[in-house]
């Protein structure tokens, strides 16, 4: 291929298609409306920061991404060869937990959302495969050594109960369970809240190396803005369930346009 | 003519104890699991004059099913003389007026708590057990209504999840009783507290076996030569426990499921769990033409289906 083919090659951002699509998703609990028409499109590989304060949607939109909740409305479509085309909110309850099993990980902020506490972490990490459908027992803990191996767990520790480990490596557990099955869609929600500035950073790194690694498209709720500012791309700042701005993270935090996000950065400055 | 010529004579209880409605419901509920082998058939539980947890449920099932020609064999941990086997058998004796017997080939009824027989059993008899905990998703979803949804959609797989928890932690399977096994390939059931060792006699059995709960008010069946698969792992089978080297004390029986009975000065020695064969062993030994049935188990532990148990132990 010669030199001038390449250059003029289409930029990548016009010829791929978007992995995640959301259109107008909107969500009501009882009187309350939690999230109002909100449209995001991430592209595979891209990692998508959503900051804003507390009670803004960001967690309800990550739940809604996960399949966990119903939606009032909108639609929701990855880009997946099984699931063209689908709108994956009018999927089933089985089709949902197929889809959630095998294309989406996720990461809460509370390890007792993400874990069974009392099994061993590789059965907590093996439980993703076991639910696709894995039936040999060798194969289970192969896979669960390399994805602990992955996220930098301790493997000598591997068949304790996470109740027993830091908070640190909870995080970590719930992140091997997370890429177990190599899902094309990470969901983080607040992954290092709660953890001190060091291990932070340590987990971060491993974030950013798998994400580059395995070529994940995630996506990452946090109201710290340094942590958004080390891993996305492009954020969207959110506030009383609408998107006030987004656009490049550089941008956006640099320069904001939105008095809320203004405020918001001047604030963690 | 008078009229209490023309009544039927007084009676305190109607025949089986039960009324007819109950009866009958019952075995509408029998025949619902019977047709969706494995499924957990909700149903009337009534009151019987027993505690639940002493059989209740068996012995509802029992009684809708035991007609005048029947003879009843009761067992308990495989004893026909335990305290609830023979307050069963009395008491469907005694409302029925039927024959009881301790040998398993000469029942046509056969009620049970954590026990089959060792003898196989026939397509004339029926075997009845007492299931004290019916839904086997229990120990992984604690809602019943959630686990009755997973029950419709297959979603079995955090089963294994269990099973996988064993071997890191034991290097084996644990379960020593109720191991889950899946029922024509659809339903996965709790086969009672049946040892592991008699698992595998549910499999293409001849006989019907009905399982009861009465305090949870729920029945399931398998029927007649229905495949029943015990969980396991593809590259870790199923095992039955070892029971090789242990002879029964009094007549040499081998291969059958022992009970352990701890000797002076540490030691141990061994019996038939299953007393009917025991006694039948024994009476043969003495010299008395009697006949005793092939068994499920040789003396050395081989299975009757050639190939079903991978993991010979």
């Amino acid at each position: 291929m010669s030199l001038l083919e390449m250059t003029l090659d289409a930029p990548r951002l016009l010829e791929m298609q978007p992995l995640l699509r959301v259109n107008n998703l909107c969500k009501n609990y009882g009187g309350i409306r939690a999230l109002e028409n909100v449209s995001l499109h991430v592209y595979p590989g891209e990692v998508l920061g959503i900051v804003g304060e507390s009670g803004s949607g960001k967690s309800t939109v990550l739940r809604l991404l996960n399949l966990e909740e119903p939606e009032t409305s909108g639609t929701y479509q990855l880009e997946i060869p099984e699931l063209l085309g689908q709108n994956l909110f009018e999927l089933n309850r089985f089709q949902k937990r197929e889809t959630r099993v095998h294309h989406i990980g996720i990461v809460y902020q509370n390890p007792h959302l993400g874990l069974r506490m009392h099994k061993s972490s590789s059965g907590n990490v093996a439980e993703r495969l076991i639910l696709a459908g894995e039936k040999r027992f060798a194969e289970l803990r192969r896979a669960a050594r390399e994805s602990l191996q992955a996220s930098e767990f301790p493997i000598a520790r591997m068949d304790e109960p996470p109740i027993h480990l830091s908070g640190g490596m909870q995080q970590r557990v719930q992140l091997a369970k997370a890429i177990a099955m190599k899902p094309k869609l990470l969901l983080l929600d607040e992954p290092t809240t709660g953890l001190d500035v060091s291990v932070q950073a340590l987990v971060l790194d491993t974030l950013k190396r798998l994400q580059f690694e395995l070529e994940m498209t995630m996506i990452l709720v946090s109201h710290d803005l340094g942590v958004i500012r080390t891993l996305a791309d492009r954020v969207m700042v959110m506030r009383g369930g609408r998107v006030v701005e987004s656009g490049l993270t550089d941008q956006v935090l640099e320069d904001p346009q939105h008095a809320y996000t203004q405020q918001l950065v001047h604030a963690k400055l | 003519m008078k009229l209490s010529e023309l009544a039927f004579e007084r009676q305190d209880y109607a025949y089986a104890f039960l009324d007819e409605f109950a009866k009958r419901e019952l075995r509408r509920k029998i025949l619902k699991a019977i047709a969706i082998p494995g499924y957990q058939v909700p149903y009337a539980s009534r009151e019987v004059p027993m505690a639940r947890g002493w059989g209740t449920g068996g012995l509802q099932v029992s009684l809708a099913l035991v007609g005048v020609n029947d003879t009843v064999k009761v067992i308990d941990q495989g004893d026909d003389d335990s305290v609830n086997a023979a307050n069963l058998r009395r008491f469907i004796a005694r409302m029925t007026g039927v024959k009881t017997t301790t040998d398993t080939l000469a029942a046509s009824l056969i009620q049970s708590r954590h026990r089959i027989p060792e003898e196989l059993l026939n397509e004339r008899q029926v075997l009845v057990l007492q299931v004290p905990m019916p839904e086997i998703l229990s120990s992984i979803e604690p809602s019943y209504a959630r686990a009755r949804e997973m029950h419709s959609d297959g979603d079995y797989a955090l089963l294994w999840l269990g099973l996988y928890e064993d071997l890191v932690k034991y290097r084996e399977v644990s379960y020593g009783a109720d191991y889950p096994v899946l029922v024509n390939g659809r339903y996965v059931m709790a086969p009672s507290p049946i040892p592991r060792f008699d698992t595998p006699k549910l499999h293409q059995a001849a006989h019907l076996t009905l399982l009861s709960a009465g305090r949870e008010k729920r029945l399931y069946a398998v029927p007649p030569y229905t495949d029943v698969y015990p969980l396991e792992f593809e590259d870790v089978p199923f095992q039955i426990e070892d029971q090789r080297g242990w002879r029964d004390a009094s007549t040499g029986a081998a291969g059958k499921f022992m009970s352990e009975i701890p000797q002076d000065g540490g030691g141990s020695s061994y019996q038939l769990s299953d007393t009917g064969l025991k006694q039948k062993l024994e009476r043969q030994m003495a010299g008395e033409e009697i006949e005793i049935g092939a068994t499920y188990f040789d003396d050395d532990t081989n299975f009757y289906i050639t190939g079903f148990l991978k993991g010979a132990s």
